[in-house]
C-alpha cells in the first residue's frame, strides 16, 4: 500500500517534470525570422523542482490528506444544527427569494453604472443557469452544448435587427421559440442517448452551432459578428440621445428629464430581471407539475417510467425544449446588452461555466443554483488581478465541492405535499 | 383477458423463452415458477413490452400488443412490478405516486401553468389516490419520506400502491416476496388476494416462495429451462411428477 503511494507519488511528479519543463523552462525567442531556444532563469527551474516536490508530497499522502479534508466539515459548527423544519425552511427560502427580488429593484438606482451592467450579466447567467438546471439537473441529461441555444437566441435578435429591423420586443419571443425549436432538433437524435455518449454529442452540436456562425459570412458576418442591435424601447420610447426610428419618441424627452446613459442601462437590467423572475417561477411551477415529475422520473429510473407510461420521447423532448427556451430568452437581452454579438461569445467555455453553476449551486436547487450564478459571475470581476488564475481557482474550488458537498451548495429538497387522510 | 401464445424469446444462441403459452381470466392469480434462469421474468419483460418477442402472440383484451412500446402497453392497463425494485429513489414516495398517475392528469402544460379549474381537480384526485392506496399499504405516515429511504419491505408495498394508481385491470408482480420476512410475506399475501377480490385486478405472479405460490394461486404455470412444463390447479401442480422432477433435480 504505502510503497505503492511513493511509486504512483514519483510517477506524477515525473509526469509534472516532463509536462512544466518545456512549457515553462525553455523560452522561444524571435530574432528575426529565426526563433532559438533559450532556457529559462534559474529561479524558474527552481520553481519547477519545487512544483514537482510539492506534487510528489502530496500524491504520497494523498489519503490523509483527502481524508483530513472529508472531516473538515465536522469543525464547522452548522454540521451540527438540526435541520430546519420542512415548513419553517420553505418560508424561509421564499422570503429570502422575495427580499433579493425587492433588493434588486431597488439597488440599480444607487450604485455605478458599471455595477449595473455587471449585475445584469448575472442576470443572463441566472436565466442560463435555471434554463440547464431542467435539463441536467432535474431530467438528468448532461448537456455539453447549451451554450448552442444561448446563441440562437442572441443570433436570432441580431439577424432579425439588421436584415428585417425588428425590435427587441419582437425579438425576445422569436429568439426564445427559435432556441425551444433547435432544442426539439437537437432532441431526436439523442433520444436514445444517455451519460457519456449524451454528453458527447450535445458537445459536438454546441460547436457546429459556433463554426457555423463562424463561417457562414455571407449571413452571419463571420468572425466580425454583428453589431448595432438596437437597445430595448419601452412603450416606444428609446433610450438614445436621438430617436433613431421614425415614429419613436425619446424617453428623457416624454418625462422631460436631462438625458442619461444610465437610464437604458438600468433599463435592460430591469427588464433582465423581470425575465429572471418569470424564468425562475415558470420553472418552480413546472417542477410541481406532471411534467417536472415526469422528467425526474426519468433521470431516476427510465425503465420504470417508461413501465408507468411515461414516454421517454415526450419526456426528453420536453426538458430538451424547454430549457433551450430559456437560453434563447437570455441569449436576445444579452444580444441587446452588448449591442454586438460574435460567435467568440458561445465557445465551449461558456457551456463549462454554465454547467459548474448548476453543479456548485446544487442540481435541481432554484436558490442554489442562482446564488452559485451570482457567485460565479460576480467573484472575478472582484479579483480582476487574478482573472488569470480564474479557471485555476474555478477548478479548485470545484474539487472541493466534490469532496466537501458533492450534492451542491444548496442541494435541492423535495417538495412537501400535504394529503387528505382517506376513509 | 390475457392470452400469450406459444411465447419465444431468443437471445443469441440462447432460447431463454420456449414456445410458453398461458392465459389469464378476469379476477385470476396466475403464477409463473420454476427454477432460477427459468425464463420467468423474460416473459414478463415480453409482455410489458420492454422486449420485443421473436416468435408467439400476446393478446391482451382481444387485442395483439407484442412488440408495442412499454408505455403504451402500460396505457392499456397492463403494469407491472420489478424483480429488483425499481423506484424513483431520490423523489418521495407520495411524488412516487403521482408520475404513475401521469395519465390521469392534465398534462397540458399551459393548464399546468396557469392553474385551471380542470388541471387542479385532477391533481387533487392524483393526490386522493395516493393518500389512499398509502393509507391502505401503510406508507401513509411516511408519504413525504425519499422513497429510496424506506425499509425494504416498504420499498416493495410501494411499488404495488405504485401500480394500483395507474389502476390497472392486470397486475403483473415479479418475485414481491423476495426479501421479505414472514409476517410481511402474509400481509402481502392478503394484499394481492384483496386486490383480485376488492379491486377486480387479475395478477400474475412470479415467485419462488411456495406456500405463498400455493396459497393465493387459482392457477400455476410452471417453466423450465424456457419451456412449459406444467399448468394446472395448485393441487395438480403439487402432485405432477415432471415439476416434482424438476425442483428435486434443480435442488
Ligand atoms: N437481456 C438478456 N440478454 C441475454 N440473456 C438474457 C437476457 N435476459 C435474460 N437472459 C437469460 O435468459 C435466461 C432466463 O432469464 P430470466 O431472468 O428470465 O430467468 P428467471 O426465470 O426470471 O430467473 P430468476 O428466478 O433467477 O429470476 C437466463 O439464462 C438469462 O441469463
Ligand atoms: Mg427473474
Amino acid at each position: 500500500m504505502a510503497a505503492n503511494n511513493y511509486k504512483h507519488a514519483l510517477f506524477c511528479a515525473i509526469v509534472t517534470l516532463i509536462i512544466s519543463f518545456p512549457i515553462l523552462g525553455l523560452n522561444l525567442e524571435a530574432e528575426g525570422v529565426k526563433i532559438t531556444v533559450t532556457g529559462a532563469e534559474t529561479s524558474t527551474h527552481i520553481a519547477i523542482l519545487l512544483a514537482a516536490v510539492v506534487v510528489f508530497v502530496f500524491q504520497a499522502f494523498r489519503d490523509s490528506f483527502m481524508g483530513a479534508l472529508g472531516k473538515l466539515p465536522k469543525l464547522n459548527p452548522l454540521v451540527n444544527k438540526k435541520p430546519m423544519e420542512q415548513s419553517k425552511r420553505v418560508k424561509l427560502e421564499s422570503w429570502i427569494m422575495t427580499g433579493l427580488v425587492v433588493l434588486a429593484l431597488f439597488w440599480p438606482f444607487f450604485v455605478s453604472r458599471g455595477s449595473v451592467d455587471l449585475a445584469t450579466l448575472v442576470l443572463i447567467y441566472i436565466m442560463l443557469a435555471l434554463g440547464l438546471n431542467v435539463v441536467v439537473g432535474l431530467a438528468g441529461l448532461l448537456d455539453l452544448g447549451y451554450v448552442a441555444f444561448y446563441a440562437v437566441g442572441a443570433y436570432t435578435f441580431a439577424l432579425l435587427s439588421e436584415y428585417l429591423g425588428a425590435s427587441f420586443w419582437v425579438a425576445l419571443p422569436a429568439g426564445a421559440l427559435l432556441a425551444a425549436l433547435f432544442g426539439l432538433v437537437l432532441g431526436f437524435p439523442v433520444l436514445r442517448l444517455r451519460g457519456d455518449y449524451l454528453a458527447i454529442v450535445t458537445l459536438g452540436f454546441g460547436e457546429i452551432i459556433r463554426i457555423l456562425l463562424n463561417n457562414w459570412t455571407n449571413l452571419t458576418g463571420g468572425p466580425n459578428g454583428i453589431g448595432g442591435i438596437p437597445d430595448p424601447t419601452l412603450f416606444g420610447m428609446e433610450f438614445g440621445r436621438r430617436v433613431k426610428e421614425e415614429g419613436n419618441t425619446s424617453f428623457h424627452e416624454t418625462f422631460g428629464i436631462a438625458y442619461s446613459g444610465e437610464h437604458k442601462v438600468i433599463f435592460l437590467y430591469l427588464i433582465a430581471l423581470v425575465l429572471a423572475v418569470i424564468t425562475a417561477l415558470v420553472i418552480r411551477r413546472f417542477m410541481r407539475m406532471p411534467v417536472g415529475r415526469a422528467w425526474e422520473a426519468l433521470r431516476e429510473d427510465e425503465i420504470a417510467a417508461r413501465s408507468l407510461g411515461l414516454s421517454r420521447t415526450a419526456v426528453k423532448l420536453s426538458a430538451f425544449t424547454i430549457g433551450a427556451f430559456f437560453a434563447g430568452f437570455a441569449g436576445t437581452v444579452f444580444a441587446s446588452k452588448q449591442g454586438f454579438i460574435s460567435p467568440e461569445s458561445f465557445v465551449f467555455l461558456e457551456s463549462a461555466i454554465i454547467l459548474a453553476i448548476v453543479v456548485l449551486g446544487g442540481m435541481g436547487s432554484q436558490l442554489g443554483v442562482i446564488l452559485a450564478a451570482i457567485a460565479v459571475t460576480i467573484l472575478p470581476e472582484l479579483a480582476r488581478e487574478f482573472s488569470e488564475y480564474r479557471m485555476l481557482i474555478f477548478g479548485a474550488a470545484m474539487v472541493l465541492m466534490m469532496v466537501w458537498r458533492p450534492q451542491g451548495m444548496l442541494p435541492m429538497r423535495r417538495i412537501h405535499i400535504k394529503l387528505k387522510k382517506q376513509e | 383477458m390475457l392470452e400469450v401464445q406459444n411465447l419465444s424469446m431468443r437471445f443469441g444462441g440462447l432460447l431463454a423463452v420456449d414456445q410458453v403459452t398461458l392465459d389469464v381470466q378476469e379476477r385470476e392469480i396466475v403464477s409463473i415458477i420454476g427454477p432460477n434462469g427459468a425464463g420467468k421474468t423474460t416473459v414478463f419483460n415480453c409482455m410489458s413490452g420492454f422486449y420485443k418477442p421473436s416468435g408467439g402472440k400476446i393478446l391482451f383484451e382481444g387485442k395483439e400488443v407484442q412488440g408495442k412500446p412499454d408505455h403504451k402497453i402500460s396505457k392499456l392497463g397492463m403494469v407491472r412490478t420489478f424483480q429488483h425494485v425499481r423506484l424513483f429513489t431520490q423523489m418521495s414516495v407520495v411524488e412516487n405516486l403521482l408520475v404513475a398517475q401521469h395519465r390521469h392528469l392534465n398534462t397540458n402544460m399551459l393548464a399546468g401553468l396557469l392553474g385551471t379549474p380542470n388541471y387542479k381537480e385532477r391533481e387533487q384526485k392524483a393526490l386522493d389516490r395516493a393518500a389512499y392506496w398509502l393509507e391502505r399499504v401503510g406508507l401513509l405516515e411516511l408519504a413525504n419520506r425519499d422513497a429510496g429511504n424506506l425499509a425494504y419491505g416498504q420499498q416493495r408495498r410501494l411499488e404495488i400502491a405504485r401500480c394500483m394508481v395507474t389502476e390497472p385491470k392486470l397486475l403483473m408482480l415479479d418475485e414481491p416476496a423476495a426479501g421479505l420476512n414472514p409476517a410481511e410475506t402474509k400481509e402481502l399475501n392478503q394484499l394481492i388476494i384483496s386486490l383480485k377480490e376488492d379491486y377486480n385486478v387479475s395478477v400474475v405472479l412470479i415467485e419462488h416462495d411456495m406456500s405463498l405460490v400455493m396459497d393465493i394461486s387459482d392457477r400455476i404455470n410452471v417453466i423450465n429451462q424456457g419451456r412449459p412444463l406444467a399448468s394446472g390447479t395448485p393441487e395438480e401442480i403439487r402432485q405432477n411428477d415432471d415439476v416434482i422432477k424438476a425442483y428435486l433435480g434443480e435442488a
